[in-house]
């Protein structure tokens, strides 16, 4: 018995070793050890031995059994994986083909840089407030200590509407905007960023044009001076436009401010070397700014002996160019897709 | 203003080791830009020679060749001018001279002929030929006989001068002065100020006995009048010529040129008539609509009741402050000259100089005179008629004075001065500084009163002194710091750029066009009643209206970007629409979409973006906006003639339409342009309630598939509202996952849709029975409306 168990074993052996696919595996294990399989016909003889050569037999078709159920299911592994490495080689794709995906979109520059602007200065505690495009006569310069005759306000320079309705020329209007609505007098501290619009197109001046405003009013006893314009503009020139730019505050004037700066900041192209850009100066003028006027205060219901505070406004445009190295002030409004395409990744952080 | 240093050094001592471009770079600092700041001659290597012999060229028919003594040498040059002869002294250009222009004069050999340089004319060396003689336009300079061999040219010539060309601010009208430069000089090196010679004799009887002046006009606020007789009209001396030519001012003779000496010297604009030709009598009025007045450049002009004029008496002889009348300008022959010093109103003479014609003295007017600059420049003028044009004076003159010509008294608070500059600037500076400035001072232990001179009309509140000191004591001097300020949180609505955001990721191009349009595009692709905005004085016809609907914009930049090739092109911006409704002006915010081309890449999915695309597009807005489950997209009945009847919907929130989307009509494009608009000022005012969580069911959903065949003009909308009705709430959500027309439905005028429905309940498990019986509802519902369930 126990040599005809080895036999079983040994002739099962080499049969699993010879089978070379799953279905005649499955057979073969029926007929191995399936009920009417040899090792269980084995057993089923085995009340015709002693009693206790039972055990030492039985204990050994177990063993048997044991044995080929393990090389069985190896076989079974070897074909499943196999099956499956086919499959897979099937499944092989060309990893390097395009993606799928959406047209990248793209945010236009100004407003890129309109972004960082708010959020600095908003970061400073100002207010991100917005006005009227189309504005009143008013709101763009009365209320801005423009009177009637004043140059800056001929017709040739501003699109009017009618008598009263205009495009506005400068984000200023925002100004007066703020301080009316602000009936209680409160302290002020406000950016307004967006477009406006000069009766003036040439090579470096587009009839609409972008621009920045900021406003700050506060109490006298608070004293918000020169100095403190000068810091404020540090801060948004070396944030905005460069880390490394210097300032140069040179006395100008204009009607809503007194003292009036403009600044000039270290040339961006050359560094203050002297360039064809900043016509070898090593200066770019890019900001108005300066001490609100009292009668711009007054107008607009702030008494001048009690509140004071600072102006300041610029073109974006030109910063943006900047900061992209765009070539071109067309490029800006002509918005061939492939110039857009450029502006789809995340800015640097300011 | 062009700033001849040689002429201001006349008032103020400048220190010598000083260059020009620190002068300028000086003058910046203190608020006078400049756009460049040369030599008047720049030119190296000149030297005064003689022609001592001039012989034809042999292979020439126009050059000469010329032997040129220079002192230390003989040179040969080859010289092409018409009056090069021999024992003429000329401007001799070296071998390695540098002219204006980049030009370097080296040896060469002309036609076979050794040339050692090159004789000048003077337009070569960087005088403009509009302000020479016909002679020296035509030929080399012709340096009188006195002329030092070996000498510098430039010297004797009295041209070594600088020029220093500013770009001024509106409010400095006094710097449109030569003594106003002075000041201004003086106050930046602490220099004292000299004043103008004003002495000159006077004869005969007084000028009342034979002139007559009448003011008639408010718009003129002072008015004098004199007389100088027998003038001798020649050339005007080299200092005065080559001053004018310095300022930018043509050299015409010794009495015009004076008129227009005085003015840059004191920024006071004279004008002189010919006393022959005018009569003897003025009048100052305002003009008659229509009136006309040949003007001094021979052009007739048309004037208006707005013009001040002066007259005869009879006719119109000049127009204030802008230009003098052909009929009395001062000529070769004229012999008598009556002299005006006047002040117009600047607002009127702006109007006027705008209209017809800007000129030096206009530009003088409309920036406001200081009426003793009137006074002294009257006495100026006549100082140098009869020291360069031997004239006499007629003694006393016509005054006509409004002006209340006082000197502005400020007090200002020291401390006052250093919280608006936010510096410390010591009593002492401050008063010191006044004193660089010329400003009188009478200072008290906490404030000074400050009296302004009156030639700084600029300067009238206590704000413009501040501005004074800061500019003298130096901005840089001031350190910058930000704001002490309690703290505040800053605010900014980001609901605009988060739609950016979200259209860009979307897969748009963010644009910025412009408002401007023509107004044949304004009332396109709306059917919105408004009054279009049109511009009283466009630059062109193009750009001549300001845009309702911002669509017409995004289809000029389709269009751009199609002219070039550029496929895909998917659009969106935010920006205004303007109008007037009724008696209101006003501008709504938009958003637009234009989407053309491929938005979706897939390889192997070919298709371009349909009206779906775009449908998705707005939904996605709408949806991130929180208006999920309000909106619809409806048929319009009046529908803008620019977009496809077919393909195109009102976009409607809370039964309210804030927009459209579409096809552009083929008839206008025949690509597949797709566009959409949306009110946002409309849209956002609707309210959204904050967006918070719901509890997610704990129980199963049970998912119900109906297909059903229907008419085609039944839409999908249709079917959904019928099945929601029907199916009540515990339908979760319904989807179309398949629409079917085609061969497989015998019936053609049908197609076969297919929805997937979920039901569930927040707080139990659905039972069959309950599930199949609104199913059966639902079907029913369906046949009595003749949509039948496929089979």
């Amino acid at each position: 018995m126990k040599s005809k168990i080895e036999e079983i074993k040994k002739k099962s052996a080499q049969e699993i070793e010879k089978i070379t696919d799953l279905k005649s595996l499955e057979e073969l294990k029926v007929k191995i050890l399936g009920k009417k399989g040899e090792l269980t016909s084995v057993l089923r003889s085995m009340k015709e031995l002693a009693e206790e050569e039972r055990p030492v037999i039985g204990s050994l078709v177990n063993e048997a059994r044991d044995t080929l159920e393990k090389l069985i299911s190896k076989k079974e592994e070897e074909f499943k994986k196999y099956e499956m490495n086919k499959k897979l080689e099937k499944e092989k794709i060309d990893i390097t083909l395009p993606s799928s995906k959406l047209k990248r979109g793209s945010i236009h520059p100004l407003n890129r840089i309109i972004e960082d602007m708010e959020d600095l200065f908003v970061s400073m505690g100002y207010d991100v407030v917005e006005g009227p495009e189309l504005e009143t006569d008013e709101f763009c310069f009365k209320r801005l200590n423009l009177p009637e005759g004043h140059p800056a306000r001929d017709m040739q320079d501003s699109f009017y509407i009618t008598d009263n309705y205009l495009l506005r020329t400068q984000t200023s209007a925002v100004q007066a905007r703020t301080m009316i609505a602000n009936k209680n007098q409160e302290p002020i501290r406000m950016i307004t960023c967006g477009k406006t619009y000069r009766r003036e197109d040439d090579a470096t001046h587009s009839h609409q044009f972008n621009q920045i405003e900021g406003l700050v009013i506060d109490k006298k006893e608070r004293n918000v001076s020169l100095a403190d314009l000068k810091g404020t503009l540090e801060v948004f020139v070396r944030k905005i436009i460069g880390a490394n730019l210097d300032l140069r505050f040179r006395p100008s004037y204009f009607p809503f401010t007194e003292p009036s700066y403009e600044v000039d900041v270290t040339c961006f192209k050359c560094g203050g070397k002297g360039c064809n850009l900043c016509k070898q100066t090593g200066w770019i003028e890019v900001l108005g700014s300066g001490i609100v006027h009292p009668n711009v205060l007054k107008i607009n219901g702030y008494d001048p002996e009690k509140y004071g505070g600072f102006a300041f406004g610029t073109g974006i445009d030109r910063l943006a160019m900047f900061r992209y190295g765009i070539t071109d002030m067309r490029y800006l409004y002509t918005n061939d897709v492939r110039f857009l395409n450029q502006f789809d990744r995340k800015d640097e952080e300011v | 203003m062009k700033l001849s240093l040689n002429f201001v050094k006349d008032y103020v001592d400048i220190p010598e080791d000083l260059d020009v471009t620190t002068i300028a770079e000086d003058m910046t600092r203190v608020g006078n830009e400049y756009d460049s700041a040369i030599k008047l001659v720049d030119a190296t290597n000149l030297i005064i020679g003689k022609v001592i012999e001039c012989k034809s060229h042999p292979d020439s028919d126009h050059l000469h060749l010329c032997k040129v003594d220079i002192g230390t040498k003989i040179l040969n040059i080859v010289c092409g001018a018409p009056n090069v002869r021999e024992g003429l002294k000329v401007i001799v250009a070296q071998d390695g001279a540098k002219l204006p222009g980049g030009v370097i004069i080296k040896k060469s050999v002309i036609r076979g002929q050794e040339s050692n340089g090159m004789l000048c004319a003077l337009y070569e060396i960087g005088i403009e030929k509009k302000f020479l003689s016909e002679a020296d336009k035509n030929g080399i300079c012709e340096l009188p006989e006195n002329a030092p061999i070996g000498g510098n040219p430039i010297e004797f010539l009295k041209l070594n001068d600088e020029v220093i060309d500013f770009d001024l601010t509106a409010n400095r009208g006094d710097l449109l002065s030569i003594l106003g430069m002075a000041y201004e000089l003086s106050s930046i090196y602490d220099k004292d100020v000299r004043t103008p010679d004003l002495t000159h004799k006077e004869v005969g009887e007084d000028i009342a006995k034979e002139f007559t002046t009448e003011i008639e006009t408010e718009n003129c606020k002072l008015f004098l009048t004199r007389k100088a007789k027998d003038v001798v009209i020649k050339e005007s001396p080299d200092f005065i010529k080559n001053r004018l030519i310095a300022s930018g001012i043509r050299p015409i003779n010794n009495v015009v040129d004076i008129s227009n000496y005085v003015m840059l010297e004191l920024g006071q604009p004279l004008h002189f008539y010919d006393n022959d030709n005018l009569g003897n009598k003025i009048v100052v009025r305002m003009a008659n609509d229509g009136e006309k007045l040949t003007t001094l450049d021979g052009q007739e002009r048309e004037l208006s009741k707005e013009d001040i004029v002066i007259t005869d008496g009879k006719k119109t002889v000049g127009l204030a402050g802008v230009m003098g009348g052909l009929t009395t300008e001062v000529e070769p022959t004229t012999k008598n000259v009556i002299i005006e010093a006047a002040i117009f109103d600047s607002v009127k003479v702006r109007k006027t100089s705008n209209k017809i014609l800007r000129s030096e003295a206009s530009n003088r007017f409309e920036k406001g005179l200081d009426p003793a600059r009137t006074y002294m420049a009257m006495e100026r003028a006549c100082h140098l008629l009869e020291k360069y044009a031997d004239a006499k004076i007629v003694k006393g003159m016509f005054k006509y004075d409004v002006t209340k010509n006082q000197e502005k008294k400020i007090e200002i608070e020291y401390q006052f001065i250093n919280d608006v500059l936010g510096a410390n600037i010591s009593k002492e500076d401050i008063l010191n500084t006044f004193k660089k400035l010329k400003f009188e001072t009478k200072p008290k232990e906490k404030s000074v009163i400050v009296t302004v001179p009156t030639r700084r009309i600029d300067i009238s509140i206590k704000e413009d002194l501040v501005e004074e000191i800061g500019r003298i004591y130096g901005v840089d001097n001031i350190q910058g710091k930000l704001p002490v300020v309690p703290m505040k949180q800053g605010s900014v609505n980001k609901t605009i750029r988060r739609i950016e955001h979200k259209m860009s990721d979307l897969g748009l191009n963010e644009t910025l066009t412009y408002i401007l349009i023509n107004d044949k595009e304004v009332r396109k692709f709306t059917v919105d009643k408004f009054e279009p905005l049109k511009l009283l004085d466009p630059i062109t016809e193009d750009r001549n209206t300001l845009r309702y609907s911002m669509i017409p914009s995004l289809y000029k930049i389709y269009e751009y970007n199609k002219a070039r090739e550029n496929k895909d092109v998917c659009l969106f911006e935010i920006g205004k629409g303007f109008y007037k409704k009724g008696e209101v002006y006003g501008e709504d915010q938009k958003i637009c979409v234009l989407m053309s081309g491929k938005y979706y890449n897939k390889i192997g999915y070919n298709q371009d973006v349909d009206f779906f695309d775009i449908k998705g597009v707005a939904e996605e807005l709408l949806d991130f906006l929180g208006y999920a489950n309000r909106y619809s997209f409806v048929i319009s009945k009046q529908m803008p003639q620019e977009f496809h009847p077919g393909q195109t919907a009102e976009i409607s929130v809370n039964n309210d339409i804030v927009g459209i989307v579409g096809r552009i009509h083929p008839e206008i494009e025949k690509e597949k342009v797709f566009v959409m608009e949306i009110n946002l000022d409309k849209l956002l005012a609707k309210k959204v309630g904050k967006m918070k969580f719901k509890e997610i069911s704990k129980f199963p959903v049970v998912k119900k598939d109906l297909s059903i065949l229907v008419d085609k003009n039944i839409t999908s909308k249709d079917i959904e509202t019928k099945i929601k009705k029907k199916a009540g709430k515990l339908l979760l959500d319904i989807k179309l996952f398949d629409l079917y027309e085609g061969k497989n439905i015998l019936d053609k005028n049908k197609r076969s849709l297919a929805y997937s429905l979920t039901f569930g309940d927040q707080n139990r498990t659905l039972n069959d029975e309950e599930i199949n019986s609104i199913m059966e509802n639902i079907i029913e519902d369906l046949a009595k409306s003749g949509m039948e369930l496929r089979k």
